[in-house]
């Protein structure tokens, strides 16, 4: 397959600079929409090209975009976009590559994308341990300012932007878009109620539209070359390509640019190399810590929105997570829900008391001094937490899609912790 | 130092003048004062390492916030640290991908040549350990970052070799 994303990201993973960028076909498509095309013949195009939103939700990005108010109808002042470039999920490697080799793609597409929604001031809220990513996301953007790219009368095309690097204090919830946009005022990262959604009411009340860094990168190509060419990247149902990671115990873990539609087992044997030598798979989490856990039989499953949806799990980030025969699954869903509950903002009920109170029956599991009626209590908070609805946000529901898949495949492990006294995998350890 | 005190202060005794410079610069890009107030502690803790309860007073007084309000931003996000730190914070990600590769070996290492768990200062103060959630270079697990610096695909060979010139202590200093 033609890269499209990682077309400038060599083995060395060195940064491209302006120059070599511009040499590669960048800023073509920029140069295309300010001097051909309306932002209304932007949206046009990214609509028709299919493009789903990369950070893990899967929302259409141009119909997120439509519900953008035209300047006839909202009052005057600024629109925002924000990149969001806080990657926390658990076993979410990608946008930290697309960022350190390839700025300036995240920045033409940011341009492209501020264009067409109309936003005069657009930020990247960048997770502050990014400090590679930050400095060369800086440099690029003050190459952009020098040369005519930002700033006022972008390449006298009349139309103007800034854009600023934001990075995190930190905090997993960051991610959540209406959280990201309370930390980037200042706040504490509490999910807002919705409606009204950002793309109305965001930032200082203007309107917003937050994009995840890998939606963003694609931006150039699709303007650049059109929607039909983007869809016919696919495989499968879905547009277009995707970074596709694998991490746990393989031969050859990473990140690719793959078509989306990919099968899972061509990316965990022909890219990942397979298990590790003495390894065997058990199962994994497709797209990063909140999703549910897929088997070996799903292994022919394409890398699709709807495919992997329609098995009971999300394609999420694209990064999956890989659970081999001789880690614990009782001890893997504890790890992820300690993690859940530690990041819990604390503002609703379910989310702040009832994952310390999962975490808390997953201990008693795995150090083996639970008893059946475990399995019943953590049935029972699968069901309260889990229900979309009983929360403020997605998170806890999030966080109980691992468990419940780990009960679903694993759960001779569960009540082998239970009958046995003890973790079966940390026999005499 | 009470509340009355630091308002009866010169603020420009608790702020330096580089940091209000820079808070200064922060809170253009905002429409109200407190706007700034995450990045307001980011540029006092880069000067001193940390916020201190005298810090945090001087900077909600100076956006017009109350210390209270400013402590609940302050203690939400893990990278504003509220206690004060060694020399480089070791961000020790103990998140899914890295446990499955063996991350707890290598804490457990660090902890005993170093003398610290988590939330812990050296002796010699050159070290703060903390627990950090995924550092999204999962493909090169187990990774920490200590100071700016990212370390992946840890061993224990690499952690003797990482901190072979610090000395080695029974107690945290914390």
């Amino acid at each position: 397959m033609e890269k499209v994303l990682t077309r400038n990201i060599g083995p060395d993973q060195m940064p491209t600079d302006m120059t070599a960028y511009k040499a590669n076909g960048g800023y073509v498509g920029l140069r295309k929409a300010l001097s051909h095309m309306s932002p209304k013949d932007c949206l046009k195009v990214i609509s028709d090209s299919n493009l789903r939103g990369r950070g893990g939700a899967g929302f259409p990005t141009g119909m997120k975009w439509s519900f953008v108010p035209t300047e006839d109808k909202c009052t005057p002042g600024h629109k925002y976009l924000v990149c969001n470039a806080d990657e926390m999920e658990p076993g979410t490697f990608k946008d930290r590559l697309l960022m350190e080799c390839d700025p300036h793609q995240l920045i033409e597409g940011m341009i492209l994308s501020a264009y067409t929604i109309g936003a005069d001031i657009s930020y990247i809220f960048i997770r502050g341990e990014y400090v590679v990513a930050i400095q060369r996301l800086r440099d690029a953007i003050a190459e952009c300012y020098a040369k005519g790219y930002l700033g006022d009368n972008i390449l006298d095309s009349g139309y103007s932007l800034n854009m600023y690097v934001h990075p995190s204090a930190g905090r997993y919830i960051c991610g959540e878009e209406t959280a990201l946009i309370n930390a980037l005022e200042g706040k504490r990262a509490n999910p807002r109620a919705k409606p009204p959604f950002p793309q109305v009411s965001g930032l200082w009340g203007r309107p917003t539209i937050v994009n995840n860094v890998e939606t963003l990168c694609n931006i150039p190509h699709i303007i650049d070359r059109g929607a039909d060419w983007f869809k016919t990247l696919g495989r499968g149902e879905d547009s277009g390509s995707k970074l596709f990671g694998v991490s746990g115990k393989v031969k050859n873990p990473g990140c690719w640019e793959l078509p989306m539609g990919t099968p899972i087992r061509e990316i965990l044997e022909d890219h990942a190399g397979g298990m590790r030598d003495g390894y065997q798979l058990k199962g994994l989490l497709p797209g990063g810590g909140s999703t549910d856990f897929l088997v070996p039989e799903h292994l022919d499953l394409a890398m699709d929105y709807n495919v992997i949806g329609a098995a009971g799990s999300r394609m999420g980030t694209g990064t999956m997570i890989v659970l081999d025969d001789r880690s614990c699954p009782v001890a893997m869903v504890l790890n992820l829900i300690r993690f859940f509950a530690q990041e819990s903002c604390g503002f609703c009920t379910p989310c702040r008391d009832g994952l310390p109170w999962t975490r808390q029956v997953l201990e008693d599991i795995e150090s083996g001094c639970a008893e059946s009626e475990h399995l019943e209590t953590l049935a029972y908070q699968i069901k309260y937490i889990g229900a979309i609805g009983n929360t403020h946000c997605a998170l806890a529901p999030g966080a109980m899609e691992p468990l419940q898949s780990a009960l679903k495949y694993f759960y001779d492990d569960f009540k082998q912790h239970i009958s046995g006294g003890q973790c079966p995998y940390h026999k005499g350890a | 130092m009470s509340d009355q005190e630091i308002i009866e202060s010169d603020l420009n005794t608790v702020l330096s003048s580089e940091e209000i410079a820079e808070i200064d610069a922060e809170l253009a890009h905002v429409p109200y004062k407190s706007g700034a107030a995450i990045d307001a502690l980011k540029i006092v803790q880069a000067q001193r390492g940390w916020v201190s309860d005298q810090s945090l007073q001087a900077i909600a007084k100076y956006l017009e916030m109350s210390a209270e309000e400013l402590e609940g931003i302050a203690t939400f996000y893990n990278l504003i640290y509220r206690r004060p730190v060694g020399d480089k914070v070791i961000l020790f990600c103990d998140s899914v991908s890295c446990w499955l590769c063996g991350c707890e070996d290598i804490k457990q290492k660090i902890s005993e040549r170093l003398g610290v768990d988590y939330g812990e200062t050296t002796a010699d103060n050159r070290y703060t350990l903390i627990p950090v959630p995924c550092l999204g270079a999962c493909d090169r697990a187990p990774v920490m970052m200590v100071g700016d610096d990212l370390h992946t695909h840890l061993d224990k060979q690499q952690i003797e070799k990482l901190f072979a010139d610090s000395k080695q202590s029974d107690k945290g200093g914390q």
